[in-house]
Formats: structure tokens, C-alpha cells, sequence
């Protein structure tokens, strides 16, 4: 089987995040780089969400296994250290699988300051934009916590992160 | 002293006020006063050890540093250059939240400064951590606020924490002078007075809104001693008890 870029991406669709099941690490914009190297060799290049994430070795090797495994080629998985990761670089589609999910998804930002654009965060429920902010951290260093007024809802929020 | 001693001897106090200060913030893990402050502190306990964690692997990779886990671990107390202020015990709420606030104000202004460093590894570095402890800020901002609009005995408590953290928070610019000169001259970052100067406008400004007095900074005595190695009689038990499962097995494989 000759390897593409293509099919790499192909397998990539099917490493899914942890911590959110219904995106994969190319929903997320997680990856950089893909490169086909001499003898069919794969270098994939990723950045993780937040510094501090803990899934990212797990995403890792997850990304290598299931890339191994479905073009049975010698993948290496490297940390992008050039690139860093920002919410704007989530996909359209993503944003709405998030919806889905019930987590609100991160507005685009052009670098304001995060309290404006936490404020009014549209229920992922009821579309309510007459919500406010609990708490800036959640059930993962990505989340946050809002209350909305109109449903009675408590929901999470994937965080906009510059 | 040669440049990268100079950048080691930076980059060894930031990771370590960071650290001791994360470390403290998961002290407050199933103790928080309510669920979201909770969340909020072991939340904050996460980035802050994570930032630490990257700046030990630049000391390992672009510095001749040791390993991250076994520099974080198994140094002695002395080897430390944490600030007097992040060893300090928790105490009450009070105390933890505006401790978070004038530290956390005082980090940012240091990583928005290193986003123009002429140390490359740390520029990318500086514009992720920015945005990440942005989130640290408004957090503490909007506690500083509203405890200070609510009642009395509220606005009295945070009027004494920010007079008891104040000297300790100066601490976190104490002087290196011969680092500094190279580190200034070589464009690696503005020197401490700089910082400091620019963290007092911003916190005074915050501080301004919630009805807070802030101390003047020509009449206390700044808390130094941690940059040097010179630590508070905390350091010690939380060092042990940091790394205590660490020391059992440090070839351990996780």
C-alpha cells in the first residue's frame, strides 16, 4: 500500500480526545505537521491543548498506534515546539460536535481580554445568551463553568485561549 | 558568569516559585470552601506545576540542566530559589486568594515581557503560558472584588491579607544584579525593577476598584532570602512531602 498524506489524515480522524470523545485531534487542530519520510517512514507533529494537559503522552501514543496500525508504516510522534495551540484553531464542524455534546464551544477571539467574551456564552442547551460565568476552571484544565438563567442549566464551556 | 548561567539562575526561580506555588494551590484539593473554589485551586495547582514542569525541560534541553523530574524532586532545600512568599502555609482563605492575586498579576507581567526575549526557546513558551494563566487572573480579580464588597468584616480580612502579603510579594522581585546586567544588556528579559514597577501599576489599579489600600512600597521591608537559597522553616516539610512517593523509587517508570 503506498502511503499518502491523504490516508494519514484518513487515520488520524480516528484518534479521538480523551477527555472529549466526540473530537478527534484533527476537529481539535492539534496537529501540525505530517511528513512521509525515506522506506514510508511518518513524522507527525502535534501541539496539546494546554500546557499542562495531561493526555497528552496518551494522545501520543495513541496517535502512532492507530496510524501504525492502519497503514502499517513507522510513525514518530513529536511535540511541535515552534507552534502553539490556540481555540481559534479548532474546526467549524468541531464546534458544532461540541455543541452536541453539551459543552459549549470557545468563541473566536482576537486576543481582548477573556472576561468580555465570557460573559454572555451561548447555552449550549437552549442557545440562551443570558448566561454568566461561575467559575473559569472546570472538570478539565479546557473547561469552564457558566450558569444559564434561562434554562436553569449548568454547563461547560470549552475556554477561547489566546 | 556566562549568559546561560545567568538564564539557568532565571529560569530555576521562576519554575520554583511555581512549583511551591502549585503545590500549594492541591493542598486546597477537597478543602476548597466551595466546589468551584475547589475545582478552582486544583485547577490552578495543575497549570502552575505544568508551567514548571516546561521550564525544567528548558533548563534540561537548552541548558545543560538535569533531568526535570529528579531537578523538581531531589534537590536540597538550598538548591531551591523559590521566593519566601509561595512556602508560606496556606493559612486561611484570605490569605491563599490574595497571595494568588498579587502572585499570579506578577507572573503574567513577567511572561508577557518574555514574549520579546532574545532566548528563543522561551518565546513560544511566554505566548502559551500568557493566555493560560490569563484565566489564573480573572479568577482572582473577581474574588479580590466582590469579598471586598461584601460586608465589613469581608473587606477588613482582605485589607489585612494584602497588608501581610504585601512585603512577601516583593520578594518575588528581589534582586540578582550581576544576572541581571547580563540578562538585561543581552535583551533576555527587563531586570526585576522593571517588572515590579509594572506589576504595582496593575495591581494598584485592581486593588483601586475593590477599595483596597495597597501599602506604600518604600515603607516596608521587601521579604528576600529565597533567590539566594535562604528559606522559611515551611520549605523543608512541603519538600518532603512533595517528593516523598518520588524518593521511594526515583527510577520508577510511570
Amino acid at each position: 500500500m503506498t502511503i499518502t498524506e491523504d490516508k494519514i489524515y484518513k487515520a488520524l480522524e480516528q484518534v479521538m480526545d480523551p477527555e472529549i470523545p466526540v473530537l478527534n485531534v484533527l476537529d481539535l487542530g492539534m496537529i501540525t505537521a505530517v511528513r512521509i519520510g525515506e522506506n514510508d517512514t511518518v513524522l507527525i507533529k502535534m501541539i496539546p491543548t494546554f500546557s499542562a494537559c495531561p493526555a497528552v503522552e496518551l494522545i501520543r501514543n495513541n496517535i502512532r498506534a492507530t496510524v501504525e496500525k492502519e497503514l502499517g508504516a513507522s510513525v514518530t510522534v513529536e511535540i511541535d515546539k515552534e507552534a502553539h495551540w490556540n481555540s481559534n484553531r479548532m474546526a467549524e464542524s468541531a464546534k458544532e460536535k461540541l455543541k452536541n455534546f453539551g459543552i459549549a464551544p470557545p468563541q473566536i477571539h482576537n486576543g481582548e481580554a477573556y472576561s468580555e467574551i465570557l460573559m454572555h456564552t451561548a447555552c449550549p442547551h437552549c442557545n440562551s445568551e443570558n448566561t454568566y460565568l461561575r467559575s473559569p476552571f472546570g472538570s478539565t484544565l479546557c473547561r469552564a463553568i457558566h450558569y444559564c438563567r434561562e434554562c436553569g442549566h449548568v454547563f461547560e464551556h470549552f475556554k477561547p485561549l489566546e | 558568569m556566562t549568559r546561560n548561567d545567568a538564564i539557568s539562575q532565571l529560569l530555576t526561580a521562576m519554575a520554583d516559585d511555581s512549583l511551591i506555588q502549585g503545590h500549594r494551590n492541591s493542598e486546597w484539593t477537597g478543602l476548597g470552601p466551595i466546589m468551584e473554589e475547589d475545582i478552582a485551586f486544583s485547577s490552578m495547582a495543575q497549570d502552575k506545576i505544568g508551567h514548571a514542569w516546561a521550564l525544567y525541560r528548558t533548563l534540561h534541553e537548552n541548558l545543560g540542566g538535569t533531568d526535570p523530574d529528579r531537578f523538581a524532586f531531589l534537590r536540597g532545600e538550598k538548591e531551591y530559589k523559590c521566593c519566601h512568599f509561595v512556602e508560606m502555609p496556606n493559612g486561611e482563605y484570605d490569605f491563599s486568594l490574595m497571595r494568588h492575586f498579587l502572585f499570579d498579576h506578577a507572573e503574567a507581567i513577567r511572561w508577557e515581557q518574555l514574549q520579546q526575549s532574545s532566548f528563543e526557546p522561551l518565546v513560544p513558551l511566554a505566548r502559551k503560558l500568557k493566555g493560560e494563566i490569563k484565566y489564573h487572573t480573572l479568577h482572582a480579580n473577581a474574588w479580590i472584588t466582590q469579598l471586598c464588597r461584601a460586608g465589613e468584616e469581608s473587606y477588613a480580612r482582605m485589607q489585612s491579607a494584602l497588608n501581610t502579603c504585601f512585603p512577601l510579594a516583593l520578594g518575588i522581585f528581589e534582586p540578582n544584579p550581576e544576572a541581571e546586567q547580563l540578562l538585561t544588556a543581552e535583551k533576555v528579559y527587563a531586570g526585576e525593577a522593571a517588572l515590579r514597577a509594572q506589576w504595582m501599576d496593575r495591581i494598584y489599579n485592581i486593588l483601586a476598584v475593590a477599595g483596597l489600600n495597597l501599602p506604600d512600597e518604600n515603607e516596608v521591608t521587601p521579604v528576600y532570602g529565597g533567590r539566594k537559597g535562604y528559606h522559611t522553616e515551611y520549605l523543608q516539610p512541603l519538600l518532603d512531602e512533595m517528593g516523598y512517593v518520588f524518593r521511594l523509587d526515583p527510577e520508577a517508570v510511570w
